[in-house]
């Protein structure tokens, strides 16, 4: 019972901070926007987490397969006028074929040479974004994405957006909780440690490392899906090597294996950015230096962190009379 | 003896590692019902020869038959599946996970629910969860770990983490144990356990257990049959007293001595 509540707590927490935001904020649609956005990464953020710190699988192709689920609705509904629902839809389903395909032959390969592997994936796809000129635009990008319309509700303000995309983030949030929390979860873990004692207690290791590359390329398709007709516009840039690369170091800084940490993660480095905008010139350096700092001091990043203040708040107070 | 009560046949299996002859045309049975001993000098090619019959090494010539089925081509967690489970000489427990958790990973095979059941908690996900729990919990406490149970399997010593990967490899239930010394790091009044924990899977849990080790009176006591390895070759096999008597035997361990 106690330990159910335990579990529930930080949720009901998670979904009243999502509620109370906007007006938090009060109503800034700048900062909702930004918001928003860190939702989006966050849900590819989730997705990564599993596979990079349960698994211990990196790939540096996630930013890749995000930006085929956000062209693949925004070729579907934007030039063919095809519905929003069969957009989404194969969006993500492509997203996952493409994952299985390439998974299947390159997880095969560990650390660096996995690494290298599915950053040849995303350059890849990055070339075709920028010279399949006829069916993404190019370089300059895709225009008239239409808006998000589900069962007659138009997404076109922030705000409904804004709840949309935390939505989801929830809808991942959950299941990757659960699935962590499962034969799948255990399996995951167990091969991320020893793969030789994995394989001898049953677990078929290559199906599980495809397993959860293909479900992290659901989430990044989801998400793909989300980012098209949030912003109404896609460009190749924003799936290149730079993005994922961004993106690992949200599951970094936040806190390999830790789901509240990956989200902790992308909320942090999708708005430092805003903050440091201030700064002008200086932007780039203070955001490196913030960066390694973050890892000298916090090794299990922002969950890691906030564990230990937690616990050593608990103790200060258990210590006194 | 009838093929069917063999539980494990190796015919003229040769491992080669570069320049190593690591196993040279070994055949090695372990009868069913039966706990099978495995010694030699060090480096005699034991864990090497408990490897290709749990399927993480490939041998180059020869073969595997388990439980009256030829396995020599089927993947490591095939094996598993099928029955054939094993410990590590260099522990190999999932170190960051709890001890529980450590022993329901053994479970894996049993758990039935599919991926929409994890991601969505359904009825059978509580219902699967919790009968492996239970079983993971019996496994311990068969071994004596059940109080160490929400520890994080790193904090166990030594000699309670080999007992950890024992209750492991009991959860996947299996038809075959192999165990890879055991009691390396024992003291003497853990080893006395061992021994009678290792009786009791034979008779209890009516498992099939196949064990290498180097403390000799341990072998001696619980050992049905001893196959003796030396430079990669079966120089010797029989009953445990036959063993203590063979001046081949004795020379390979004095040889050792010597050296
Ligand atoms: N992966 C490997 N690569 C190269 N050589 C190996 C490998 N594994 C084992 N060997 C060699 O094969 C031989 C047999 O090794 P093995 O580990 O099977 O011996 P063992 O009988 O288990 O010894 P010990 O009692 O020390 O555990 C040794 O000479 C060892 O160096
Ligand atoms: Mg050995």
């Amino acid at each position: 019972m106690s330990s159910t509540l335990r579990q529930l707590t930080p949720v009901a927490a998670f979904f009243l901070l999502v509620l109370a935001t906007p007006f938090l904020l009060r109503h800034d649609y700048y900062y909702l926007s930004i918001l928003t956005m860190a939702g989006i990464f966050a849900i590819i953020v989730l997705g990564l987490n599993l596979l990079l710190g349960f698994a211990g699988q990196i790939s540096l192709g996630h930013g890749a397969l995000f930006g085929i689920a956000a062209y693949t609705t925004a070729v579907l509904t934007g030039t063919y006028g095809l519905p929003l629902a069969v957009g989404a839809v194969s969006g993500v389903g492509l997203t996952a074929l493409v994952a299985m395909l390439i998974g299947m032959p390159v997880l095969k390969l560990k650390g660096y040479y996995l690494a290298m592997a599915t950053l040849g994936f995303g350059l890849i796809v990055y070339i075709f974004f920028n010279e399949a000129i006829g069916l993404t635009g190019g370089p300059s990008g895709f225009v008239g994405i239409p808006v998000l319309e589900v069962f007659g509700f138009v997404f076109d303000s922030d705000l409904s957006y804004f709840y949309l995309v935390w939505s989801m983030v929830a809808v991942a949030l959950l299941t990757s909780l659960n699935l962590i929390h499962s034969k799948y979860g255990r399996a995951l873990m167990a091969l991320h440690i020893s793969e030789t004692a994995a394989q001898s207690m049953g677990i078929n290791i290559a199906r599980h490392k495809l397993f959860v590359f293909v479900l992290s390329s659901v989430y990044a398709g989801i998400a793909g899906v989300l980012y098209a007709h949030y912003l109404n516009f896609v460009a190749p840039s924003s799936f290149g090597f730079h993005f994922s690369v961004q993106l690992i170091t949200m599951v970094v800084l936040g806190g390999m294996a830790s789901l509240w940490g990956g989200i902790a993660g992308a909320v942090f480095l999708t708005v430092m950015p805003e903050f440091l905008r201030f700064y002008e010139n200086l932007e780039v350096i203070i955001y490196g230096l913030i960066l390694i700092l973050c890892m000298m001091f916090l090794p299990k990043g922002l969950a890691g962190g906030v564990c230990k203040l937690l616990s050593n708040v608990r103790r200060r107070f258990g210590r006194e009379p | 003896m009838s093929p069917d009560n063999v539980a494990l046949h190796c015919r003229n299996l040769s491992v080669r590692f570069g320049g190593v002859m690591a196993l040279c045309d070994v055949d090695f049975r372990v009868v069913q019902g039966t706990i099978t001993a495995l010694i030699g000098p060090n480096g005699a090619g034991k864990t090497t020869l408990l490897n290709v019959v749990s399927g993480l090494v490939e041998c180059c010539s020869g073969t595997v038959g388990l439980l009256g089925q030829d396995m020599t081509r089927v993947p490591a967690w095939a094996r598993a599946q099928a029955g054939v489970v094993r410990t590590f000489q260099n522990l190999e427990v999932f170190t960051t996970m709890s001890v529980l958790e450590n022993v329901m990973t053994g479970a894996h095979r049993d758990v039935r629910y599919g991926v929409l059941g994890a991601l969505f908690k359904t009825p059978r996900y509580f219902l699967e969860e919790r009968r492996c729990r239970a079983l993971a919990e019996e496994k311990l406490e068969f071994v004596g770990l059940f109080a160490e149970r929400s520890l994080p399997a790193w904090e166990l010593p030594y000699g309670r983490q080999r007992l950890l990967e024992l209750a492991r490899a009991l959860a996947a239930q299996p038809q075959i144990l192999l165990l890879d010394e055991p009691a390396a790091g024992l003291n003497t009044r853990e080893t006395q356990a061992l021994a009678g924990l290792i009786r009791r899977i034979r008779d209890e849990l009516n498992i099939t257990v196949a064990i290498v080790e180097h403390d000799m009176e341990l072998i001696m006591r619980i050992s049905d049959a001893v196959t003796v390895l030396h430079f990669g070759q079966v120089i010797a096999s029989g009953a445990p007293f036959e063993i203590q008597k063979n001046p081949e035997v004795i020379a390979a361990y004095l040889g050792e001595d010597a050296r």
